[in-house]
């Protein structure tokens, strides 16, 4: 069985704490024509990343508004993820020669996963590349299938680009995560942020004697400021220009700088980075290098409510889901205008942006100079968030398509 | 307490997001983009993100003026395009010319500008709008108030300020119906005067809920006047 049972599920009226009771009886309204109705979400991975995350929330509170919601994994060998992952750099704009086997293989396991999956649904939601090859296989039931790219596509190599051409103009539409990471293509596109919970283990409030087990057992100094970058070991995050901000802020202030985050155990890459960011904090005791697990969302949101400031200056971002996270636990947040960044950081309004470590420890240093400054932006960050970044608008936006494509049956 | 003959009905609005295939560079370009884009469009970028930014009550009007602030670096432009209130305007069409007017005289008045290129692009969406029934009807003003209290940001946004395209009034679909229907036309206009501008969603629901409450006590002293003296 590839579909993919949830085990632990928040119901619907948790939020109503959160946003409002307003706010989920509209999602109640708005659902009410698409009960019964059927909705199949098919992705490549059903733990890890940001996808597996937010359909792991929305498919139960789907499910619960009375929509028969299912969600499909899509199963590969190695060869296929290989070849798949490739796609996924290329697509973000790293260097690729794909040869024509690459294509094989996305093929074949394209055709044999349509054998099996349940491609009869309404609606159909693929999300990303790896399963894109579906809709060779959609059967003339009438029925509509929306392609969901969380991928940044503005700079992507054109020879994956244009393999997936040979799809996309297929679906019925295609969703992004910002208008700058979209194509130009035939079928109509929309826009989809992507969305924390509020609810979950990583975003939700946390006692401060957690909190201040957390810190002592990384040897963080509660009582002086946190500056936290929480991020992949990953030089688009530049970890090492992080550092070299904090040196500068270190000249005015005694703080502290928490660089948090996996990616360095089971990727090549990461640990060569994170050994750069360790040469690069020699001798500071008090820039703490932190390798976390792959999933410890209780730690990170610990770390997170403990900061000051938490910064993100990365090179180049997908949307950056981080700074809503911090936003949201009412952080003010020093981050680089990359990506899907600016959406969530309204420059003074919501937070700070920069475009160099230089302008980033600038705006670090305004902000520990002026709380009251940082106090407002964390706070309108947060209803930001609130407003739009929250896994229940997320749910909102798959209602409106929904409704928007299919007539009421 | 009046009955009103015709119930206020409760609406909730939902929009979607459609990215469009235009975007400017520069000042000429959005020019462009404004004179040729489409009515949803106009809509999304001024009526809809004040909506969807209703927190930021210190400089936020529309995404154009934020654009010309942050992206554009123009701030005459910025606070020329944020001076445009969508409570003067009952048709796209009319907004739409006023936002060409200005960039047009800014462009005018400093061509060197026009051309030079944003840190940003802006890119044109258009709102496309699901509306439905909140199953929620109101003939009296404690009715009214209640249902006021318990709608959705969107919903209020949608009966408060997005009304006016749909009535092709200066007005608001709470007032309209609070001065037709039960005859209020004092606290229909107050409350048609609570700056959206300067108030977020909450606020401005929070002011009106206020002054509904301040005239069912009204109603109540001028009802029973003894009962009031007597207590």
């Amino acid at each position: 069985m590839s579909t993919i049972q949830i085990p632990s599920r928040i119901p619907l009226d948790d939020y109503s704490s959160v946003i409002g009771a307003g706010e989920v009886a509209e999602l109640r309204t708005l659902a009410k024509p698409l009960a019964g109705r059927s909705v199949v979400m098919i992705n490549s991975t059903a733990v890890g990343g940001g996808v597996a995350e937010i359909l792991n929330r929305l498919v139960p509170l789907a499910e619960e508004l009375g929509i028969n919601i299912r969600w499909e994994v899509m199963t590969g060998g190695e060869d296929f993820f290989e070849v798949t992952k490739a796609f996924h750099n290329a697509l973000h704009g790293a260097p690729y020669h794909p040869e024509p086997r690459h294509f094989d293989i996305f093929r074949a396991y394209n055709e044999k996963n349509a054998k099996r999956l349940p491609l009869d649904a309404e609606f159909m939601v693929i999300h990303d590349p790896q399963p894109a090859g579906l809709i060779s296989y959609r059967k003339k039931n009438g029925n509509h299938w929306v392609w969901r790219c969380h991928i940044d596509l503005s700079h992507s190599n054109p020879a994956v680009w244009n393999f997936l051409e040979n799809y996309v103009p297929h679906y019925d539409a295609a969703i992004f995560s910002s208008p700058e990471f979209a194509k130009q293509l035939p079928i109509p596109q929309y826009l989809f942020h992507p969305a924390i919970d509020p609810l979950s283990e990583k975003n939700r409030e946390l006692p401060p004697e957690f909190i201040l087990d957390v810190l002592a057992r990384y040897g963080i100094d509660h009582l002086r400021p946190i500056l936290t970058q929480i991020s992949r070991f990953d030089r688009l995050k530049d970890p090492v220009g992080v550092i070299r901000a904090y040196r500068i802020v270190r000249r005015y202030f005694d703080c502290q700088l928490v660089l948090a985050g996996g990616g360095a155990s089971d990727d090549p890459e990461g640990a060569t980075v994170l050994k750069e960011a360790q040469n690069a904090a020699e001798g500071d005791p008090d820039i703490k290098l932190l390798e976390l697990p792959a999933w410890a969302p209780l730690e990170v949101n610990a770390l997170q409510r403990a900061s000051t400031i938490v910064i993100q200056k990365s090179l180049r971002e997908g949307f950056g889901l981080t700074v809503s996270e911090a936003l949201w636990k009412k952080k003010p947040v020093v981050a680089a205008a990359v990506g899907g960044i600016p959406t969530q950081i309204i420059h003074k309004h919501t937070g700070l942006l920069a475009h160099s470590v230089e302008g980033a420890a600038y705006q670090i240093r305004f902000l520990l100079s002026h709380p009251d400054i940082a106090a407002r932006l964390g706070e309108r960050g947060h209803q930001h968030v609130k407003e739009n970044f929250l896994i229940t608008q997320n749910l909102k936006r798959y209602l409106t398509l929904f409704l928007k494509l299919g007539k009421p049956s | 307490m009046k009955v009103a003959e015709t119930p206020f009905e409760f609406f909730t609005v939902a929009y979607l997001t459609r990215i469009g295939n235009q975007s400017a560079a520069n000042l000429e370009e959005l020019l462009v983009g404004l004179e040729q884009c489409s009515d949803a469009s106009i809509f999304h970028h001024t009526f809809q993100t004040l909506g969807s930014h209703h927190f930021l009550t210190e400089g936020f009007s529309n995404d154009f003026a934020q654009w010309a602030l942050a992206e554009a670096s123009r701030d005459a432009l910025a606070e020329q395009f944020a001076a445009l209130d969508i409570r003067d305007y009952t048709s796209i069409a009319a907004l739409r010319a006023d936002l060409c007017r200005v960039l047009r005289d800014f462009i005018a008045a400093f061509p060197q500008f026009s051309r030079q290129e944003a840190l940003d692009r802006f890119y044109f969406c258009e709102s496309l709008e699901v509306t439905m029934p909140f199953s929620l009807n109101a003939a009296t003003l404690d009715e009214f108030r209640n249902g006021v209290a318990s709608i959705s940001h969107a919903s209020f946004h949608f009966h408060f300020v997005t009304s006016r395209l749909r009535l092709q009034l200066r007005t608001n679909d709470f007032s309209h119906w609070l001065a037709g229907s039960l005859g209020l036309t004092t606290l229909a206009e107050t409350i048609d005067h609570i700056d959206i501008y300067t108030n977020t969603l909450d606020s401005a629901r929070a002011k009106m809920l206020r002054l509904m409450d301040r005239e069912r006590r009204k109603y109540e002293h001028d009802s029973n006047p003894k009962q009031d003296s007597a207590g």
